[in-house]
């Protein structure tokens, strides 16, 4: 078990399985809000969902509608249970504080791998990596 | 960052959910930036209108807002609709009754600052919409951070703003010196150089010697197509802005701007006419200056045009052509003003094959929707088009 610390950007907690990306993400044209896909082009997840995921990406880019965007993946039901990035930006953080999703930046992302359990505590700005485990 | 009493209160929760939310963004965005407190605003400015933009996406979280009973608390004024189809113009009208439903001005402009939002040297304020954050920074002096949609209807519901970036003094400085060597004399002229510098420089406050511009107009322009080709919300032009002073220092980085740099961006869009099927102006919205220019090409080309001429402007300039009878010279000759919208937050790619304008702001959006472009003067435009 490795704890991760960094700051509290939306709070909340939540404990799932994560989805890294290495590249930057745009939400507006890179996320199909209806399904959660990936469907941006030049992203490394491309094809994956993001539904249910702790979605873990370096920052936020693109346009600040990108803030709607993760709304609308939570209204749908298809929103990640959590984002961790390296540096929040304000598409990114936006979104997930207007769609409560839990949140939390200044953590060093190359420790995590996709497929790992984790558990966000966004309040404490906590992450935990589990080695194995169940949900 | 410091937080009142009440501040806190409303973090809580105790004043309601929309302006719970509201606080939590600003807090956000205050610790990710390093503010150390919120600060008041004068006004604001809400980009994120264009159903294009938004979708239903916005429009369901504008709903929610609502429902949960946000009103702006400053005065706070709207960006420019899309026009489209009708299921569009139904969603569109949908989308300015829930920001009427707020409490905000629904003026529908990229130019508050020509009509009912003029800010004053030295307000704070919180606006989105990137060319007239540039205008209000760099031109009038006012204090904004290039605001999103969201980040900036927070602040007009709570009133505040976290207190970084282009607020404080020390980050309003140039970063660098842009020696104009180049030729920038007509209005284009400053598309070309702020569509070249909003690709080439970062997040810089550039510093510009050697332009003489012929008024604001031309200022309005070089801030719109810097700041939409790059991210650049302040600039200083030496003899011209009002914080040009002490803006400076030795040290400071220096670039020089040729010709040649400029003439790459008008060989990028230099489509033939033939490939062009509508002119547009007024992007930024057309100030009356601009709109007196048209009507008077016009009249010197004494003949109408083959294809259509749409001048955007917002509604107070759109009076004001009226009432001096510019806009009755301008339809004659096939042109029409168009009032609380934008061609290039509109479908427009699905109308016409090719554009004709005098933005470099028009052309980089114009030209990502597929379409043709032929950026040059309006004199030329006018007196050149089929």
């Amino acid at each position: 078990m490795i704890i991760l610390r960094g700051r509290k950007i939306s709070k909340g907690k939540a404990k799932g399985v994560a989805l890294v990306s290495r590249k930057p993400l745009s939400f507006l044209g890179g996320v199909d809000p209806k399904t959660g896909v990936v469907n941006d082009s030049e992203s490394d997840i491309k094809g994956e969902s993001v539904k249910d995921k702790i979605l873990v990406f370096p920052r936020g880019k693109g346009s600040t509608v990108g803030s709607y965007v993760i709304y609308q993946l939570k209204k749908n039901g298809v929103a990640p249970k959590a984002i961790i990035v390296e540096d929040a930006e304000t598409i990114v953080a936006t979104g997930a504080i207007i769609s409560e999703i839990p949140m939390v930046d200044k953590i060093d992302i190359s420790k995590i791998k996709s497929g790992q359990i984790i558990e966000v505590d966004a309040d404490k700005g906590v992450v935990i990596l589990h080695d194995k485990g169940n949900l | 960052m410091y937080l009142t009493k009440e501040e806190e209160l409303i973090l809580a929760g105790e004043y309601g959910y929309a302006l719970q939310k509201a606080m939590e963004i600003l807090v956000a965005l205050g610790e990710i930036y390093g503010a150390d407190m919120l600060i008041p605003i004068k006004s604001a400015q809400i980009a994120g209108v264009s159903y294009k933009n938004i979708g239903d996406a916005g429009i369901e979280f504008l709903q929610d807002f609502v429902n949960a009973g946000a009103k702006v608390s400053v005065y706070t004024t709207l960006n420019p609709a899309g026009i489209g189809d009708e299921l569009f113009m139904e969603k569109q009208r949908e989308i300015l009754e829930l920001y009427k439903a707020m409490g905000i001005e629904i003026t529908s402009t990229c130019t508050p600052y020509y009509g009912a939002n003029l800010p004053k040297f030295g307000d704070h304020i919180a606006w989105s919409e990137s060319s007239a954050v540039s205008f209000a920074n760099s031109i009038i002096g006012a204090r904004t951070n290039r605001e999103g949609g969201p980040s900036s209807l927070a602040a007009a519901i709570v009133g505040k703003t976290p207190n970084y970036g282009l607020h404080l003094e020390e980050n309003r400085k140039a970063t660098l010196i842009v020696d104009v060597q180049a030729k920038v004399k007509s209005f284009v002229d400053y598309s070309f150089l702020g569509y070249y510098l909003g690709k080439t420089l970062k997040n810089d406050v550039p510093y510009f010697k050697g332009l003489k511009p012929k008024n604001a107009d031309y200022l309005k322009e070089l801030g719109a197509s810097m700041a939409a080709t790059g991210s650049i919300a302040l600039y200083h032009v030496e003899g011209e802005t009002p914080e040009y002073r002490g803006a400076i220092d030795d040290e400071l980085e220096k670039i020089q701007v040729d010709d040649e740099a400029l003439n790459e961006v008008k060989e990028k869009y230099n489509a033939e006419w033939t490939d062009i099927d509508v002119i547009v102006i007024g992007c930024p919205h057309a100030s009356i200056q601009e709109i007196k220019e048209v009507a008077g090409l016009l009249a010197m080309r004494g003949k109408p045009l083959k294809i259509p001429l749409y001048i955007m402007a917002s509604r107070t300039v759109k009076f004001l052509a009226d009432s001096l009878g510019y806009s009755a010279i301008i339809e004659r000759y096939n042109g029409r003003i168009l009032v609380d919208t934008c061609l290039i937050v509109s479908p427009i790619e699905k109308w016409y094959k090719g554009v004709a304008t005098n933005s470099g702001k028009a052309s980089f959006y114009f030209s990502s929707a597929g379409l043709n472009v032929r950026l040059d003067d309006i004199e030329k435009i006018i007196m050149g088009a089929p």
